[in-house]
């Protein structure tokens, strides 16, 4: 089959001669991929700032697809289904599954324990093969993988496994009140769409904050939010205490993650030098700028090893910080709903639609920020089979 | 406060479904919200069957065994096999894990351009590193790139025939 394959840092490519996934697990499926995403974290693995990350991998964690063979186990789905699969691995069953922590699932990742399993994301998340291949191995396929609802676009269901739901769990974890101001670093599509869900819960001001024009112009018009370049701001902790009477916001969501940028002295020790899990200058801009006793929100991605954040400020203020991979499981349901009544419009966030075949290019069109690319989808020529 | 929560509605009326999952009793909100003390039976659940391991799978010490399911795509082989199973010794919070594993990650790069050229197939760099796109998006900045590259290349072998000359001339 054609899969994506990874060769190193900056360097993938599409292979023909991969082999085709087997069922490994009585709950296994066999999915063919109809449609596959590149995520903004995928960029950390391709940038090489994921440890274990293995030559001869194959990315993805956002797919759509139809069931091609189901293991003797699996109940609730047949052949010929056509699923959207979250992006976490989960048994369903284990203490923390039960609780919907469906992120940290403890049946599907031997190489880690702080994460569940999650496909093509490195082995520090599983060792997995991805979805960015004609066909995926999904393992506990009776738990995640979800039918489209008949009528669903395409685009806007592969989008359902993983943008979204993060997006909406930044919000929800925020625990935002009715007229709060919430600050998201990060104009990216998880960025994008957690301003887009802070009005969900009620926010009374949303503001964005990136570096990259087109982003916020996107944001501007997509989450009818204020989005503002940190770059023009100076000092953006400074700018987000003056606009709100010197308080400090309500809410902060890092939205960025490891790649952040906007600080030299993280930037060196994060990125170039690799002394701490990325860069952490969104983390830092978020505590600082969030009030006393207010919450700050991460779901941007960070190393394993450890980063230079403020955290005698974390004390000082009385801050309260919640994070995780999100629940994908968990929100699909709610999420459903907001896109079928309107609320929410994830394919307006796709940009850029790229033949598998194409993989090396749309990696760097991602990358690089290229052609003002917000989202890029993959499509293996199998998709329509 | 009910004049102001009223406003808020009001300014926000052109947003569809605004504040529809606004929901005050929502505390503690997730991760903490479905709790349920499960956690206490610690690993006495009823756990999945279990995936038969045909490959080698490196397990975290911090686990008493292998999950019911894992990943099987590219097993270690070679030296950054042997690195990560060194790294395997030490704990998800140890120094001593994470820093050879990204070691490994670097020697299995050179592995992978070993193992291509093994198999008679010659990758080609430029067109993994998606030189397409850049020629076709930002032709300016990939003709600065190569320019640069030329100089390089071209100061680096000036120094070198000058200084083969200057051997050879002594």
């Amino acid at each position: 089959m054609v899969a994506m394959n990874y060769r190193g840092p900056f360097r993938v490519r599409a292979d023909r001669n991969r082999p085709d996934p087997e069922i490994l697990h009585p709950n296994d499926a066999i999915v063919r991929v109809t449609r596959s995403c590149i995520c903004g974290s995928d960029l950390h693995l391709y940038h090489g700032l994921v440890p274990d990350t293995r030559v001869g991998m194959t990315f993805g964690h956002e797919f759509t697809g139809i069931v091609e063979e189901v293991g003797p186990g699996v109940k609730n789905l047949k052949p010929g289904d056509h699923v959207l699969v979250p992006f976490n691995i989960a048994c369903g069953t284990c203490p923390f599954c039960r609780q919907e922590l469906y992120g940290n699932c403890h049946e599907s990742n031997a190489e880690a324990t702080a994460v569940g399993g999650i496909f093509g994301y490195s082995h520090t998340a599983g060792g997995f093969d991805g979805g960015q291949a004609e066909y995926v191995r999904v393992p506990y396929a009776d738990v995640g993988p979800t039918i489209i609802p008949p009528g669903m676009d395409l685009d806007d269901a592969v989008l359902l496994t993983d943008v979204v739901p993060t997006g909406y769990q930044a919000a929800e974890m925020a625990g935002i009140k009715t007229g709060d101001t919430v600050v998201v670093f990060g104009a990216g599509p998880i960025g994008i769409m957690a301003a887009k869900c802070a009005w969900l819960f009620g926010a009374g001001r949303v503001i964005i904050i990136d570096h990259i024009e087109y982003r916020l112009d996107f944001a501007r018009t997509y989450a009818q939010c204020e989005a503002y370049n940190f770059k023009s701001l100076g000092d953006p902790v400074l700018f987000i205490k003056k606009t709100t009477d010197y308080f400090g916001a309500d809410v902060c969501i890092d939205a960025v993650g490891c790649e952040a940028e906007g600080s030299t002295m993280q930037t060196i020790t994060g990125r170039k030098l690799m002394l701490q899990s990325g860069a952490a200058t969104a983390l830092h801009w978020a505590i600082n700028g969030v009030k006393k006793g207010g919450v700050v929100s991460i779901v941007g991605v960070y190393g394993p090893t450890g980063n230079l954040i403020p955290i005698g400020n974390v004390l000082n203020k009385g801050l309260t910080i919640r994070a995780n991979q999100a629940s994908v499981k968990r929100l699909l349901p709610r999420l459903i709903e907001h896109v079928q009544a309107g609320r929410l419009d994830p394919k307006g966030l796709i940009t850029h639609r790229v033949p598998l075949e194409e993989v090396s290019d749309a990696y760097h069109i991602f990358s690089r920020k290229l052609d003002n690319c917000i989202k890029t989808i993959l499509i293996p020529s199998t998709a329509a089979a | 406060m009910e004049n102001i929560t009223e406003n808020v509605v009001n300014e926000h009326s052109h947003i569809k479904g605004w504040g529809i999952d606004a929901d005050p009793a929502n505390e503690p909100t997730y991760p903490m919200k479905m709790y349920t003390g499960d956690d206490h039976r610690r690993m006495n659940y009823e756990r999945p069957p279990m995936q038969p391991k045909n490959v080698e799978i490196l397990q975290s010490n911090e686990r008493p065994s292998l999950p019911a399911v894992f990943g099987t795509s590219t097993p270690p082989t070679g030296l950054s096999g042997k690195i990560r199973r060194y790294a395997f010794k030490f704990s998800e919070g140890s120094w001593g894990h994470w820093l050879p594993l990204m070691l490994a990650d670097r020697v299995n790069v050179v592995e992978g351009i070993v193992d291509d050229l093994k198999q008679g197939y010659v990758p080609n760099i430029f067109k993994e590193r998606g030189w397409n796109a850049e020629w076709k998006y930002n032709r300016n900045k990939a003709i600065q790139k190569i320019a640069i590259g030329v100089a390089v290349t071209s100061f680096l072998l000036t120094v070198l025939v000058y200084r083969k000359d200057n051997k050879s001339s002594n």
